[in-house]
């Protein structure tokens, strides 16, 4: 599903990602830990296409597709989904009126009408439901007043409506606690299926727990160190990131 | 590819007026220039009586000895008033009894409006006065009206079917010499509105005027008159489109409101006069006086839209003269490329427990200039008086100024005033967070925007608001930075 191959990355002249290959297969779920600054969010954002990130060299392929020049709309559109670290505030928009407004524009892109009403109102109380979200919170401003956790639910709920073939968490756990932790994990593993991946990004193993990988890749400088299985994750626990460097 | 913020500029700079067009019909013009001949001129042809030519005539003499005011901030070209012609009147003279009548091209022109006539008959619960270039052409719903007494007419038919009414209340609210632009509008309005809700009557429907400006180098000066009687209701919308032009043209409208003791007005309007191109040329200079006064526990609010015009100076004001009246001010102004605005209210309380609340939300982009001006007054009589303002600002670009000049002047120690005043810019990562849910740079600005719009827009009627919210997307069409 996803190939980057020998990608190189840097924010105002200065590298940040050195090299990084990776393959992702459908049904698959990889983890990807690391150090601060190793470069675990450069790499989120550079999948997902922020333009903030100058891609010096390497490629990203997509379902086979080359996606490197497409703007970041046109990637979610092909269905990667990127859950942010710090999700943005955007007073005045409910809930319900963004993940509409991002709904249909997705099924605009791809050609289709818009998702009628009454569908649209039947898998938001459906995918709510799935992550114990209240119905007062879908009519809230977007993120704005939110607690960590909520903000955190939020995103996977909007993975959840937007049923996207690449999911990256990018440090989903952070400001999680251990109830809100299991309710998101809970809900990224009922997502998951065998055609579409899942690529988690955390710092601590703690969420591992919950969201079992396939795959663990260490980041270090802006380069994958060690690749290995789920063990990997409880080796790093143990032995700190400094056994790595 | 990906959607630079150069492309978002040029695209921007492209974009042309939505509404520059022009209709050919052969118009009844005056020549140009102003003197108490053109004055009268003005009043014979719409057969007024002798009164008011009289007091037309007072206002010119009055305004002949004013001087343009010039402490807003807003930079621009004082306009020649020997340059302007005073009166233009489609041709055709007589009133239709049937859309069947109107001259076509007329009815061409609204359909490009989106607001044609046999739509806006359709759509019950809306009765338009069509005022384009200065006669009211069509008046629709009248009927319905005039059954629960309610008078809805242009304000030429007032002065002669209704001249009490008029005489009592034209010129009670916005003096003729208040300011040099009412005084000009006092002496030349051309027409415009007039309303009346009688005692204990509630409107049943939403009553809308659309106004154009259509002739070329035609200046217009519109009157509205709306009148709520005791314990009476009336929502008033006002919409207004105004076609291309390389040269200014000015509208000094002037609106009065009146709500008698238990009454209340809802009075929204949103403006997209013509602004100007994208190197500040052209565009409709939008100098308006509006204002109410607020007998015992009366209400008046204003809701505005102003998307439009080169330079803007309009501050629609409540008077609360009686106790436990209430005004509310809401406003979205939006500028962009070289728009100027200088708007916002007047809340001025004179009776006890009086209440008001002003919202402002401006927004600018390109190299536009947009100030908030209010000013909140307490007299010493007001005993209690209350006040909520709230000005917030949102910046798109490096290039654009908001403003906000707020005047508070309390002659009562037991008033409460309070200003909350807020600025913001639309950020990067709210785009690329829109973004990366599939939603393109421009739909995710229009969303922020509404957003930010959200308290204001809310308080639009619902028809209005669905209008309101295209235009601020049109407004603003990639202008972020």
């Amino acid at each position: 599903m996803l190939t980057i191959d020998n990608l190189h990355v840097s924010i105002e002249g200065k590298a940040i990602l050195n090299g990084i290959n990776l393959n992702v297969r459908a049904g698959e779920v990889h983890a990807i830990m690391g150090p601060n600054g190793s470069g675990k969010s450069t790499l989120s954002a550079a999948i997902a296409g922020n333009e903030s990130y100058d891609v010096v060299k390497g490629d990203i392929l997509f379902k086979g597709e080359n996606i490197i020049e497409l703007a970041p709309e046109e990637r979610a559109h092909k269905g990667i989904f990127l859950s942010f670290q710090y999700p943005i505030e955007i007073p005045g928009i409910t809930v319900t009126n963004f993940i509409k407004t991002s709904i249909n524009s997705n099924l605009k892109a791809r050609g289709e009408s818009d998702m009628p009403a009454n569908k649209m109102l039947k898998k938001i109380r459906e995918k709510a439901a799935l992550l114990e979200i209240d119905s007062k919170f879908l009519s809230r401003s977007l993120n704005e007043g939110f607690s960590g956790g909520e903000k955190k639910r939020n995103e996977i709920f909007q993975m959840a409506m937007l049923e996207p073939s690449l999911s990256i968490l990018d440090e989903t756990d952070s400001g999680l606690d251990i109830d809100a932790l299991k309710i998101v994990a809970n809900g990224v593993n009922k997502l998951k299926n065998k055609s579409n991946a899942i690529i988690v990004i955390t710092h601590y193993q703690r969420l591992l727990d919950y969201i079992i990988p396939d795959y663990v890749h260490v980041l270090h400088e802006g380069k994958i160190v060690k690749s290995g299985g789920k063990e990997l994750a409880h080796e790093l626990e143990e032995k700190g990131y400094d056994w790595i460097k | 590819m990906a959607y630079t913020e150069e492309e978002l500029k040029k695209e921007l700079e492209t974009q042309e007026y939505e509404y520059g067009f022009v209709t050919e019909i052969d118009a009844d013009t005056f020549s140009k220039g102003l003197s108490e001949d053109v004055v009268r001129a003005i009043s014979k042809r719409k057969e007024e009586p002798n009164w008011m030519t009289e007091w037309r005539l007072e206002a010119y003499r009055s305004w002949k000895k004013m001087k343009e005011p010039e402490w807003s901030n807003v930079k621009y070209i004082k306009p020649d008033f020997q340059e302007i012609s005073y009166y233009s009147a489609p041709k055709s003279k007589d009133k239709y009894e049937s859309l069947d009548e109107v001259d076509p091209e007329l009815l061409k022109t609204f359909e490009k409006l989106g607001i044609s006539v046999n739509e806006q008959k359709k759509l019950a619960g809306v009765a338009v006065d069509i005022v384009v270039d200065s006669v009211s052409v069509a008046t629709t719903f009248r009927e319905t009206l005039s059954k629960k007494g309610i008078i809805f007419c242009s304000i030429s038919e007032a002065i002669r079917e209704y001249p009490d009414l008029v005489k009592k209340y034209i010129g009670s609210v916005i003096p003729r010499k208040d300011n040099f632009y009412s005084a000009l509008n006092s002496a030349v309005f051309s027409d415009g509105s007039f309303c009346y809700i009688p005692k204990g009557v509630r409107c049943p429907m939403e009553l809308s005027t659309y106004f154009r400006i259509n002739q070329a180098g035609t200046g217009q000066f519109e009157r509205t008159l709306v009148i709520a009687d005791e314990g009476s209701y009336v929502s008033y919308l006002e919409g207004c489109t105004a076609p291309s032009r390389d040269e200014n043209q000015l509208h000094a409208a002037v609106v009065e409101l009146i709500a008698l003791d238990n009454a209340e007005i809802k009075y929204s309007t949103v403006q997209n006069w013509y602004p100007g191109n994208k190197n500040g040329k052209g565009g409709v200079y939008n100098f308006v006086t509006k204002r109410g006064i607020c007998h015992t526990n009366s209400k008046i609010s204003w809701t505005q839209v102003e998307t439009g015009s080169a330079v803007t100076w309009k501050y629609p004001s409540c008077i609360l003269k009686g106790d436990n009246s209430i005004g509310e001010f809401y406003s979205i102004a939006v500028t962009n490329n070289y728009q100027q605005a200088d708007t916002g209210t007047k809340m001025i309380h004179i009776g006890k427990n009086t209440k008001s609340t002003i919202i402002s939300k401006g927004i600018s982009a390109g190299k536009s200039q947009n100030s908030y001006r209010g000013l909140v007054q307490v007299n010493p009589r007001a005993e209690n008086a209350r006040n909520f303002s709230q000005c917030d600002s949102l910046l798109m670009g490096n290039k654009c100024g908001a403003h906000t000049f707020p005047y508070i002047e309390v002659k009562n120690n037991t008033a409460m005033v309070e200003h909350e005043a807020s600025t913001s810019k639309i950020g990067e990562d709210q785009i690329f967070y829109c973004n990366q849910r599939g939603i393109d740079t421009e739909k995710a600005i229009a969303l922020i925007v509404n957003g930010f719009s959200k308290e204001v827009l809310n308080n639009l009627p619902m028809e209005f608001a669905v209008e309101a919210q295209k235009l601020l997307e049109i407004s603003l069409e990639g202008s972020v930075g």
